[in-house]
């Protein structure tokens, strides 16, 4: 071998299979931070940052409506269920009247109601006006009497008999408990909640498909590196967890984001009677009730918790996956 | 030296490598590599050479379990690698340092931190291996590149810095795929010379090449592949 032109090299290593030894260090660079394996900026990297915030924006938003549409749909039946009316259709003036007193005096002789108020005119007016409109004389038109009974929590009403007793002595009253109302209103509720679901389902779906789309072009990307640490030693897990940790950044990133999102637009929603529109029980505004309560901001951080796993985890399965197309 | 025809040399090989009766196709098309048998020794040197074609980086591919034969048997470290599932896999290649002709370094990555690429895949602190590396560096004439990125070097020190990723963990059975193919006669020389003195102090190497010139610096067993099969020259 005829190398000796060539410069000298310094000692080699120490043969394979001997035991460390502490070596002298020429020079000592400094502790640098650590390059993650996977690189950090890409181009879809970025994208689906904006996939994932979008789809926890939405998520967020379903968690949100169903929480409020279940608040207030509940708070409505209470107020519905806390009140009975009697009707009573009119007649002769005088009879009318006779009726709404004996109405009045049998309602509060029945246990649980706590408070019977006849409708004036000026009440009853103003139930009409939002069909009639204001200002007409409504004393020539027969329009029934109504009696507002409220109940009295603490004491259950027997409704049934009170009904029995009224069409009894009044052949003209109705007793109206709501219980349509009511019925309508939880099955509204409980509609809106399972389309919740649907949606949420949905919205999961898109998202997983979404990871398991850009972690395998990721891998496909960065196939190059994984054949590397396939050939320096590297098992299937600690380039799994690279691309976990990776993926597990692009979800918080995007889940945060979309979380903040919509956590924003329900409080300015929120806030929005403080800032001149006077919340009006009569006359309320369009998206003021969708107030989502403690619980459905809790349900929005699940939400981002839960998308930055389900991210983290789809990519660990799908690199899993790929590396096994991968020698 | 004795030219014998690998499929015909029924003699028991034990050692780092072993094949016996390795034949491959990729598909249902033709065989690439026909009846190859031969052995790698501890502490041993060869070259593998062979025209363009003739199923050299077949064969590499097989050595370093990138691909699996469809017959014979190939053993490494004792363990049949038919029957390795990928964590084993893993394992034994962490026994053996790959060289690739295109490097293959991370991009993203410093020198430094390519070559300490095998010991962060073991789960080591930075600060364990810190020295190693750096020391490594120094002795395949890196020590003023180690912070500078693949793409600023040249092709000499890319395949020194390739050289030493494939060094740093200490493997028993260095493989290296046309290591002196981009550097010009001077560093070639040198590189050969690394490869001997890591031959000495105890690790087996393979040195696949085309460049008979550099063969001819250093009297080493030859596997010559020609149409598919292995012709060993001791």
């Amino acid at each position: 071998m005829s190398t000796t032109e060539t410069p000298p090299l310094p000692a080699p290593p120490p043969p394979a299979g001997t035991p460390d030894k502490p070596r002298p260090a020429k020079l000592k660079p400094k502790a640098a931070p650590v390059t993650p394996i996977v690189p950090r900026a890409t181009v879809a990297g970025r994208a689906l940052v904006a996939v994932v915030a979008i789809m926890t924006f939405l998520a967020a938003l379903t968690i949100g409506s169903v929480m409020a549409v279940r608040t207030t749909a509940g708070a409505w039946r209470s107020d519905v269920t806390r009140e009975v009316t009697i009707q009573i259709r009119a007649g002769d003036k005088a009879v009318t009247d006779a009726q709404v007193r004996t109405a009045v005096d049998l309602a509060r002789q029945t246990p649980g109601i706590a408070e019977a108020h006849v409708l004036t005119d000026t009440e009853t007016s103003r139930l009409l006006e939002p069909w009639l409109g204001a200002g007409l004389d409504y004393s020539d038109l027969p329009v029934p009497r109504i009696v507002v009974l409220r109940l009295d929590p603490s004491v259950p009403a027997d409704l049934a008999r009170l009904r029995r007793t009224l069409t009894d002595r009044i052949p003209t009253a109705a007793l109206d408990d709501h219980r349509t109302w009511s019925r309508r209103l939880g099955a509204m509720a409980e509609g809106v909640m399972y389309v919740g679901f649907g949606l949420l389902a949905l919205v999961a779906t898109a998202t997983v498909l979404s990871v398991v789309f850009a972690t395998r072009a990721a891998v496909a990307t960065n196939r190059s590196i994984v054949e590397v640490l396939h050939f320096v030693g590297a098992r299937d897990g600690f380039i799994a967890a690279q691309f976990q940790r990776h993926f597990l950044k692009i979800g918080t990133q995007g889940g945060v984001l979309g979380g903040v999102a919509a956590a924003a637009l329900f409080g300015a929603l929120m806030s929005l009677p403080r800032f001149g529109f006077e919340a009006d029980p009569e006359n309320p505004g369009i998206l003021t009730w969708l107030d989502p309560g403690w619980l459905g901001f809790g349900g929005i951080v699940a939400a981002v918790v839960v998308i930055a796993l389900v991210t983290a985890l789809t990519s660990r399965i799908t690199v899993y996956r790929t590396l096994r197309t991968i020698t | 030296m004795v030219a014998r025809e690998g499929g015909r040399d029924s003699r028991k090989v034990k050692g780092v490598v072993r094949f016996e009766n390795v034949g491959l196709r990729y598909g249902m098309g033709p065989e690439v590599l026909k009846d190859v048998t031969f052995g790698i020794e501890p502490n041993s040197f060869q070259f593998l050479t062979g025209p363009s074609g003739a199923g050299k980086t077949t064969l590499m591919r097989l050595l370093f379990l990138s691909l699996k034969p469809t017959r014979g048997l190939i053993t490494m470290f004792g363990r049949d690698v038919s029957s390795l599932d990928p964590d084993e896999v893993a394992v034994i290649r962490r026994r053996i340092g790959i060289v690739f002709q295109d490097f293959r370094l991370l991009d993203h990555f410093t020198t430094y931190e390519n070559v300490a690429l095998p010991l962060r895949v073991l789960g080591k602190e930075e600060a364990s291996y810190r020295a190693e590396v750096t020391e490594l560096l120094h002795w395949v004439g890196l020590g003023d590149r180690m912070h500078v990125l693949p793409p600023v070097l040249s092709g000499g020190e890319k395949q020194r810095a390739a050289i030493a990723r494939a060094l740093i963990g200490r493997p028993e059975f260095l493989l290296a795929d046309e290591p002196t193919g981009n550097v010009d006669p001077t560093l070639a020389r040198r590189l050969l010379r690394l490869f001997v003195e890591l031959n000495r102090s105890g690790t087996s190497v393979l040195l696949a090449t085309h460049d008979i010139a550099l063969m001819d610096q250093f009297d080493a067993r030859r596997l010559v592949i020609a149409d598919g099969r292995l012709y060993v020259y001791d």
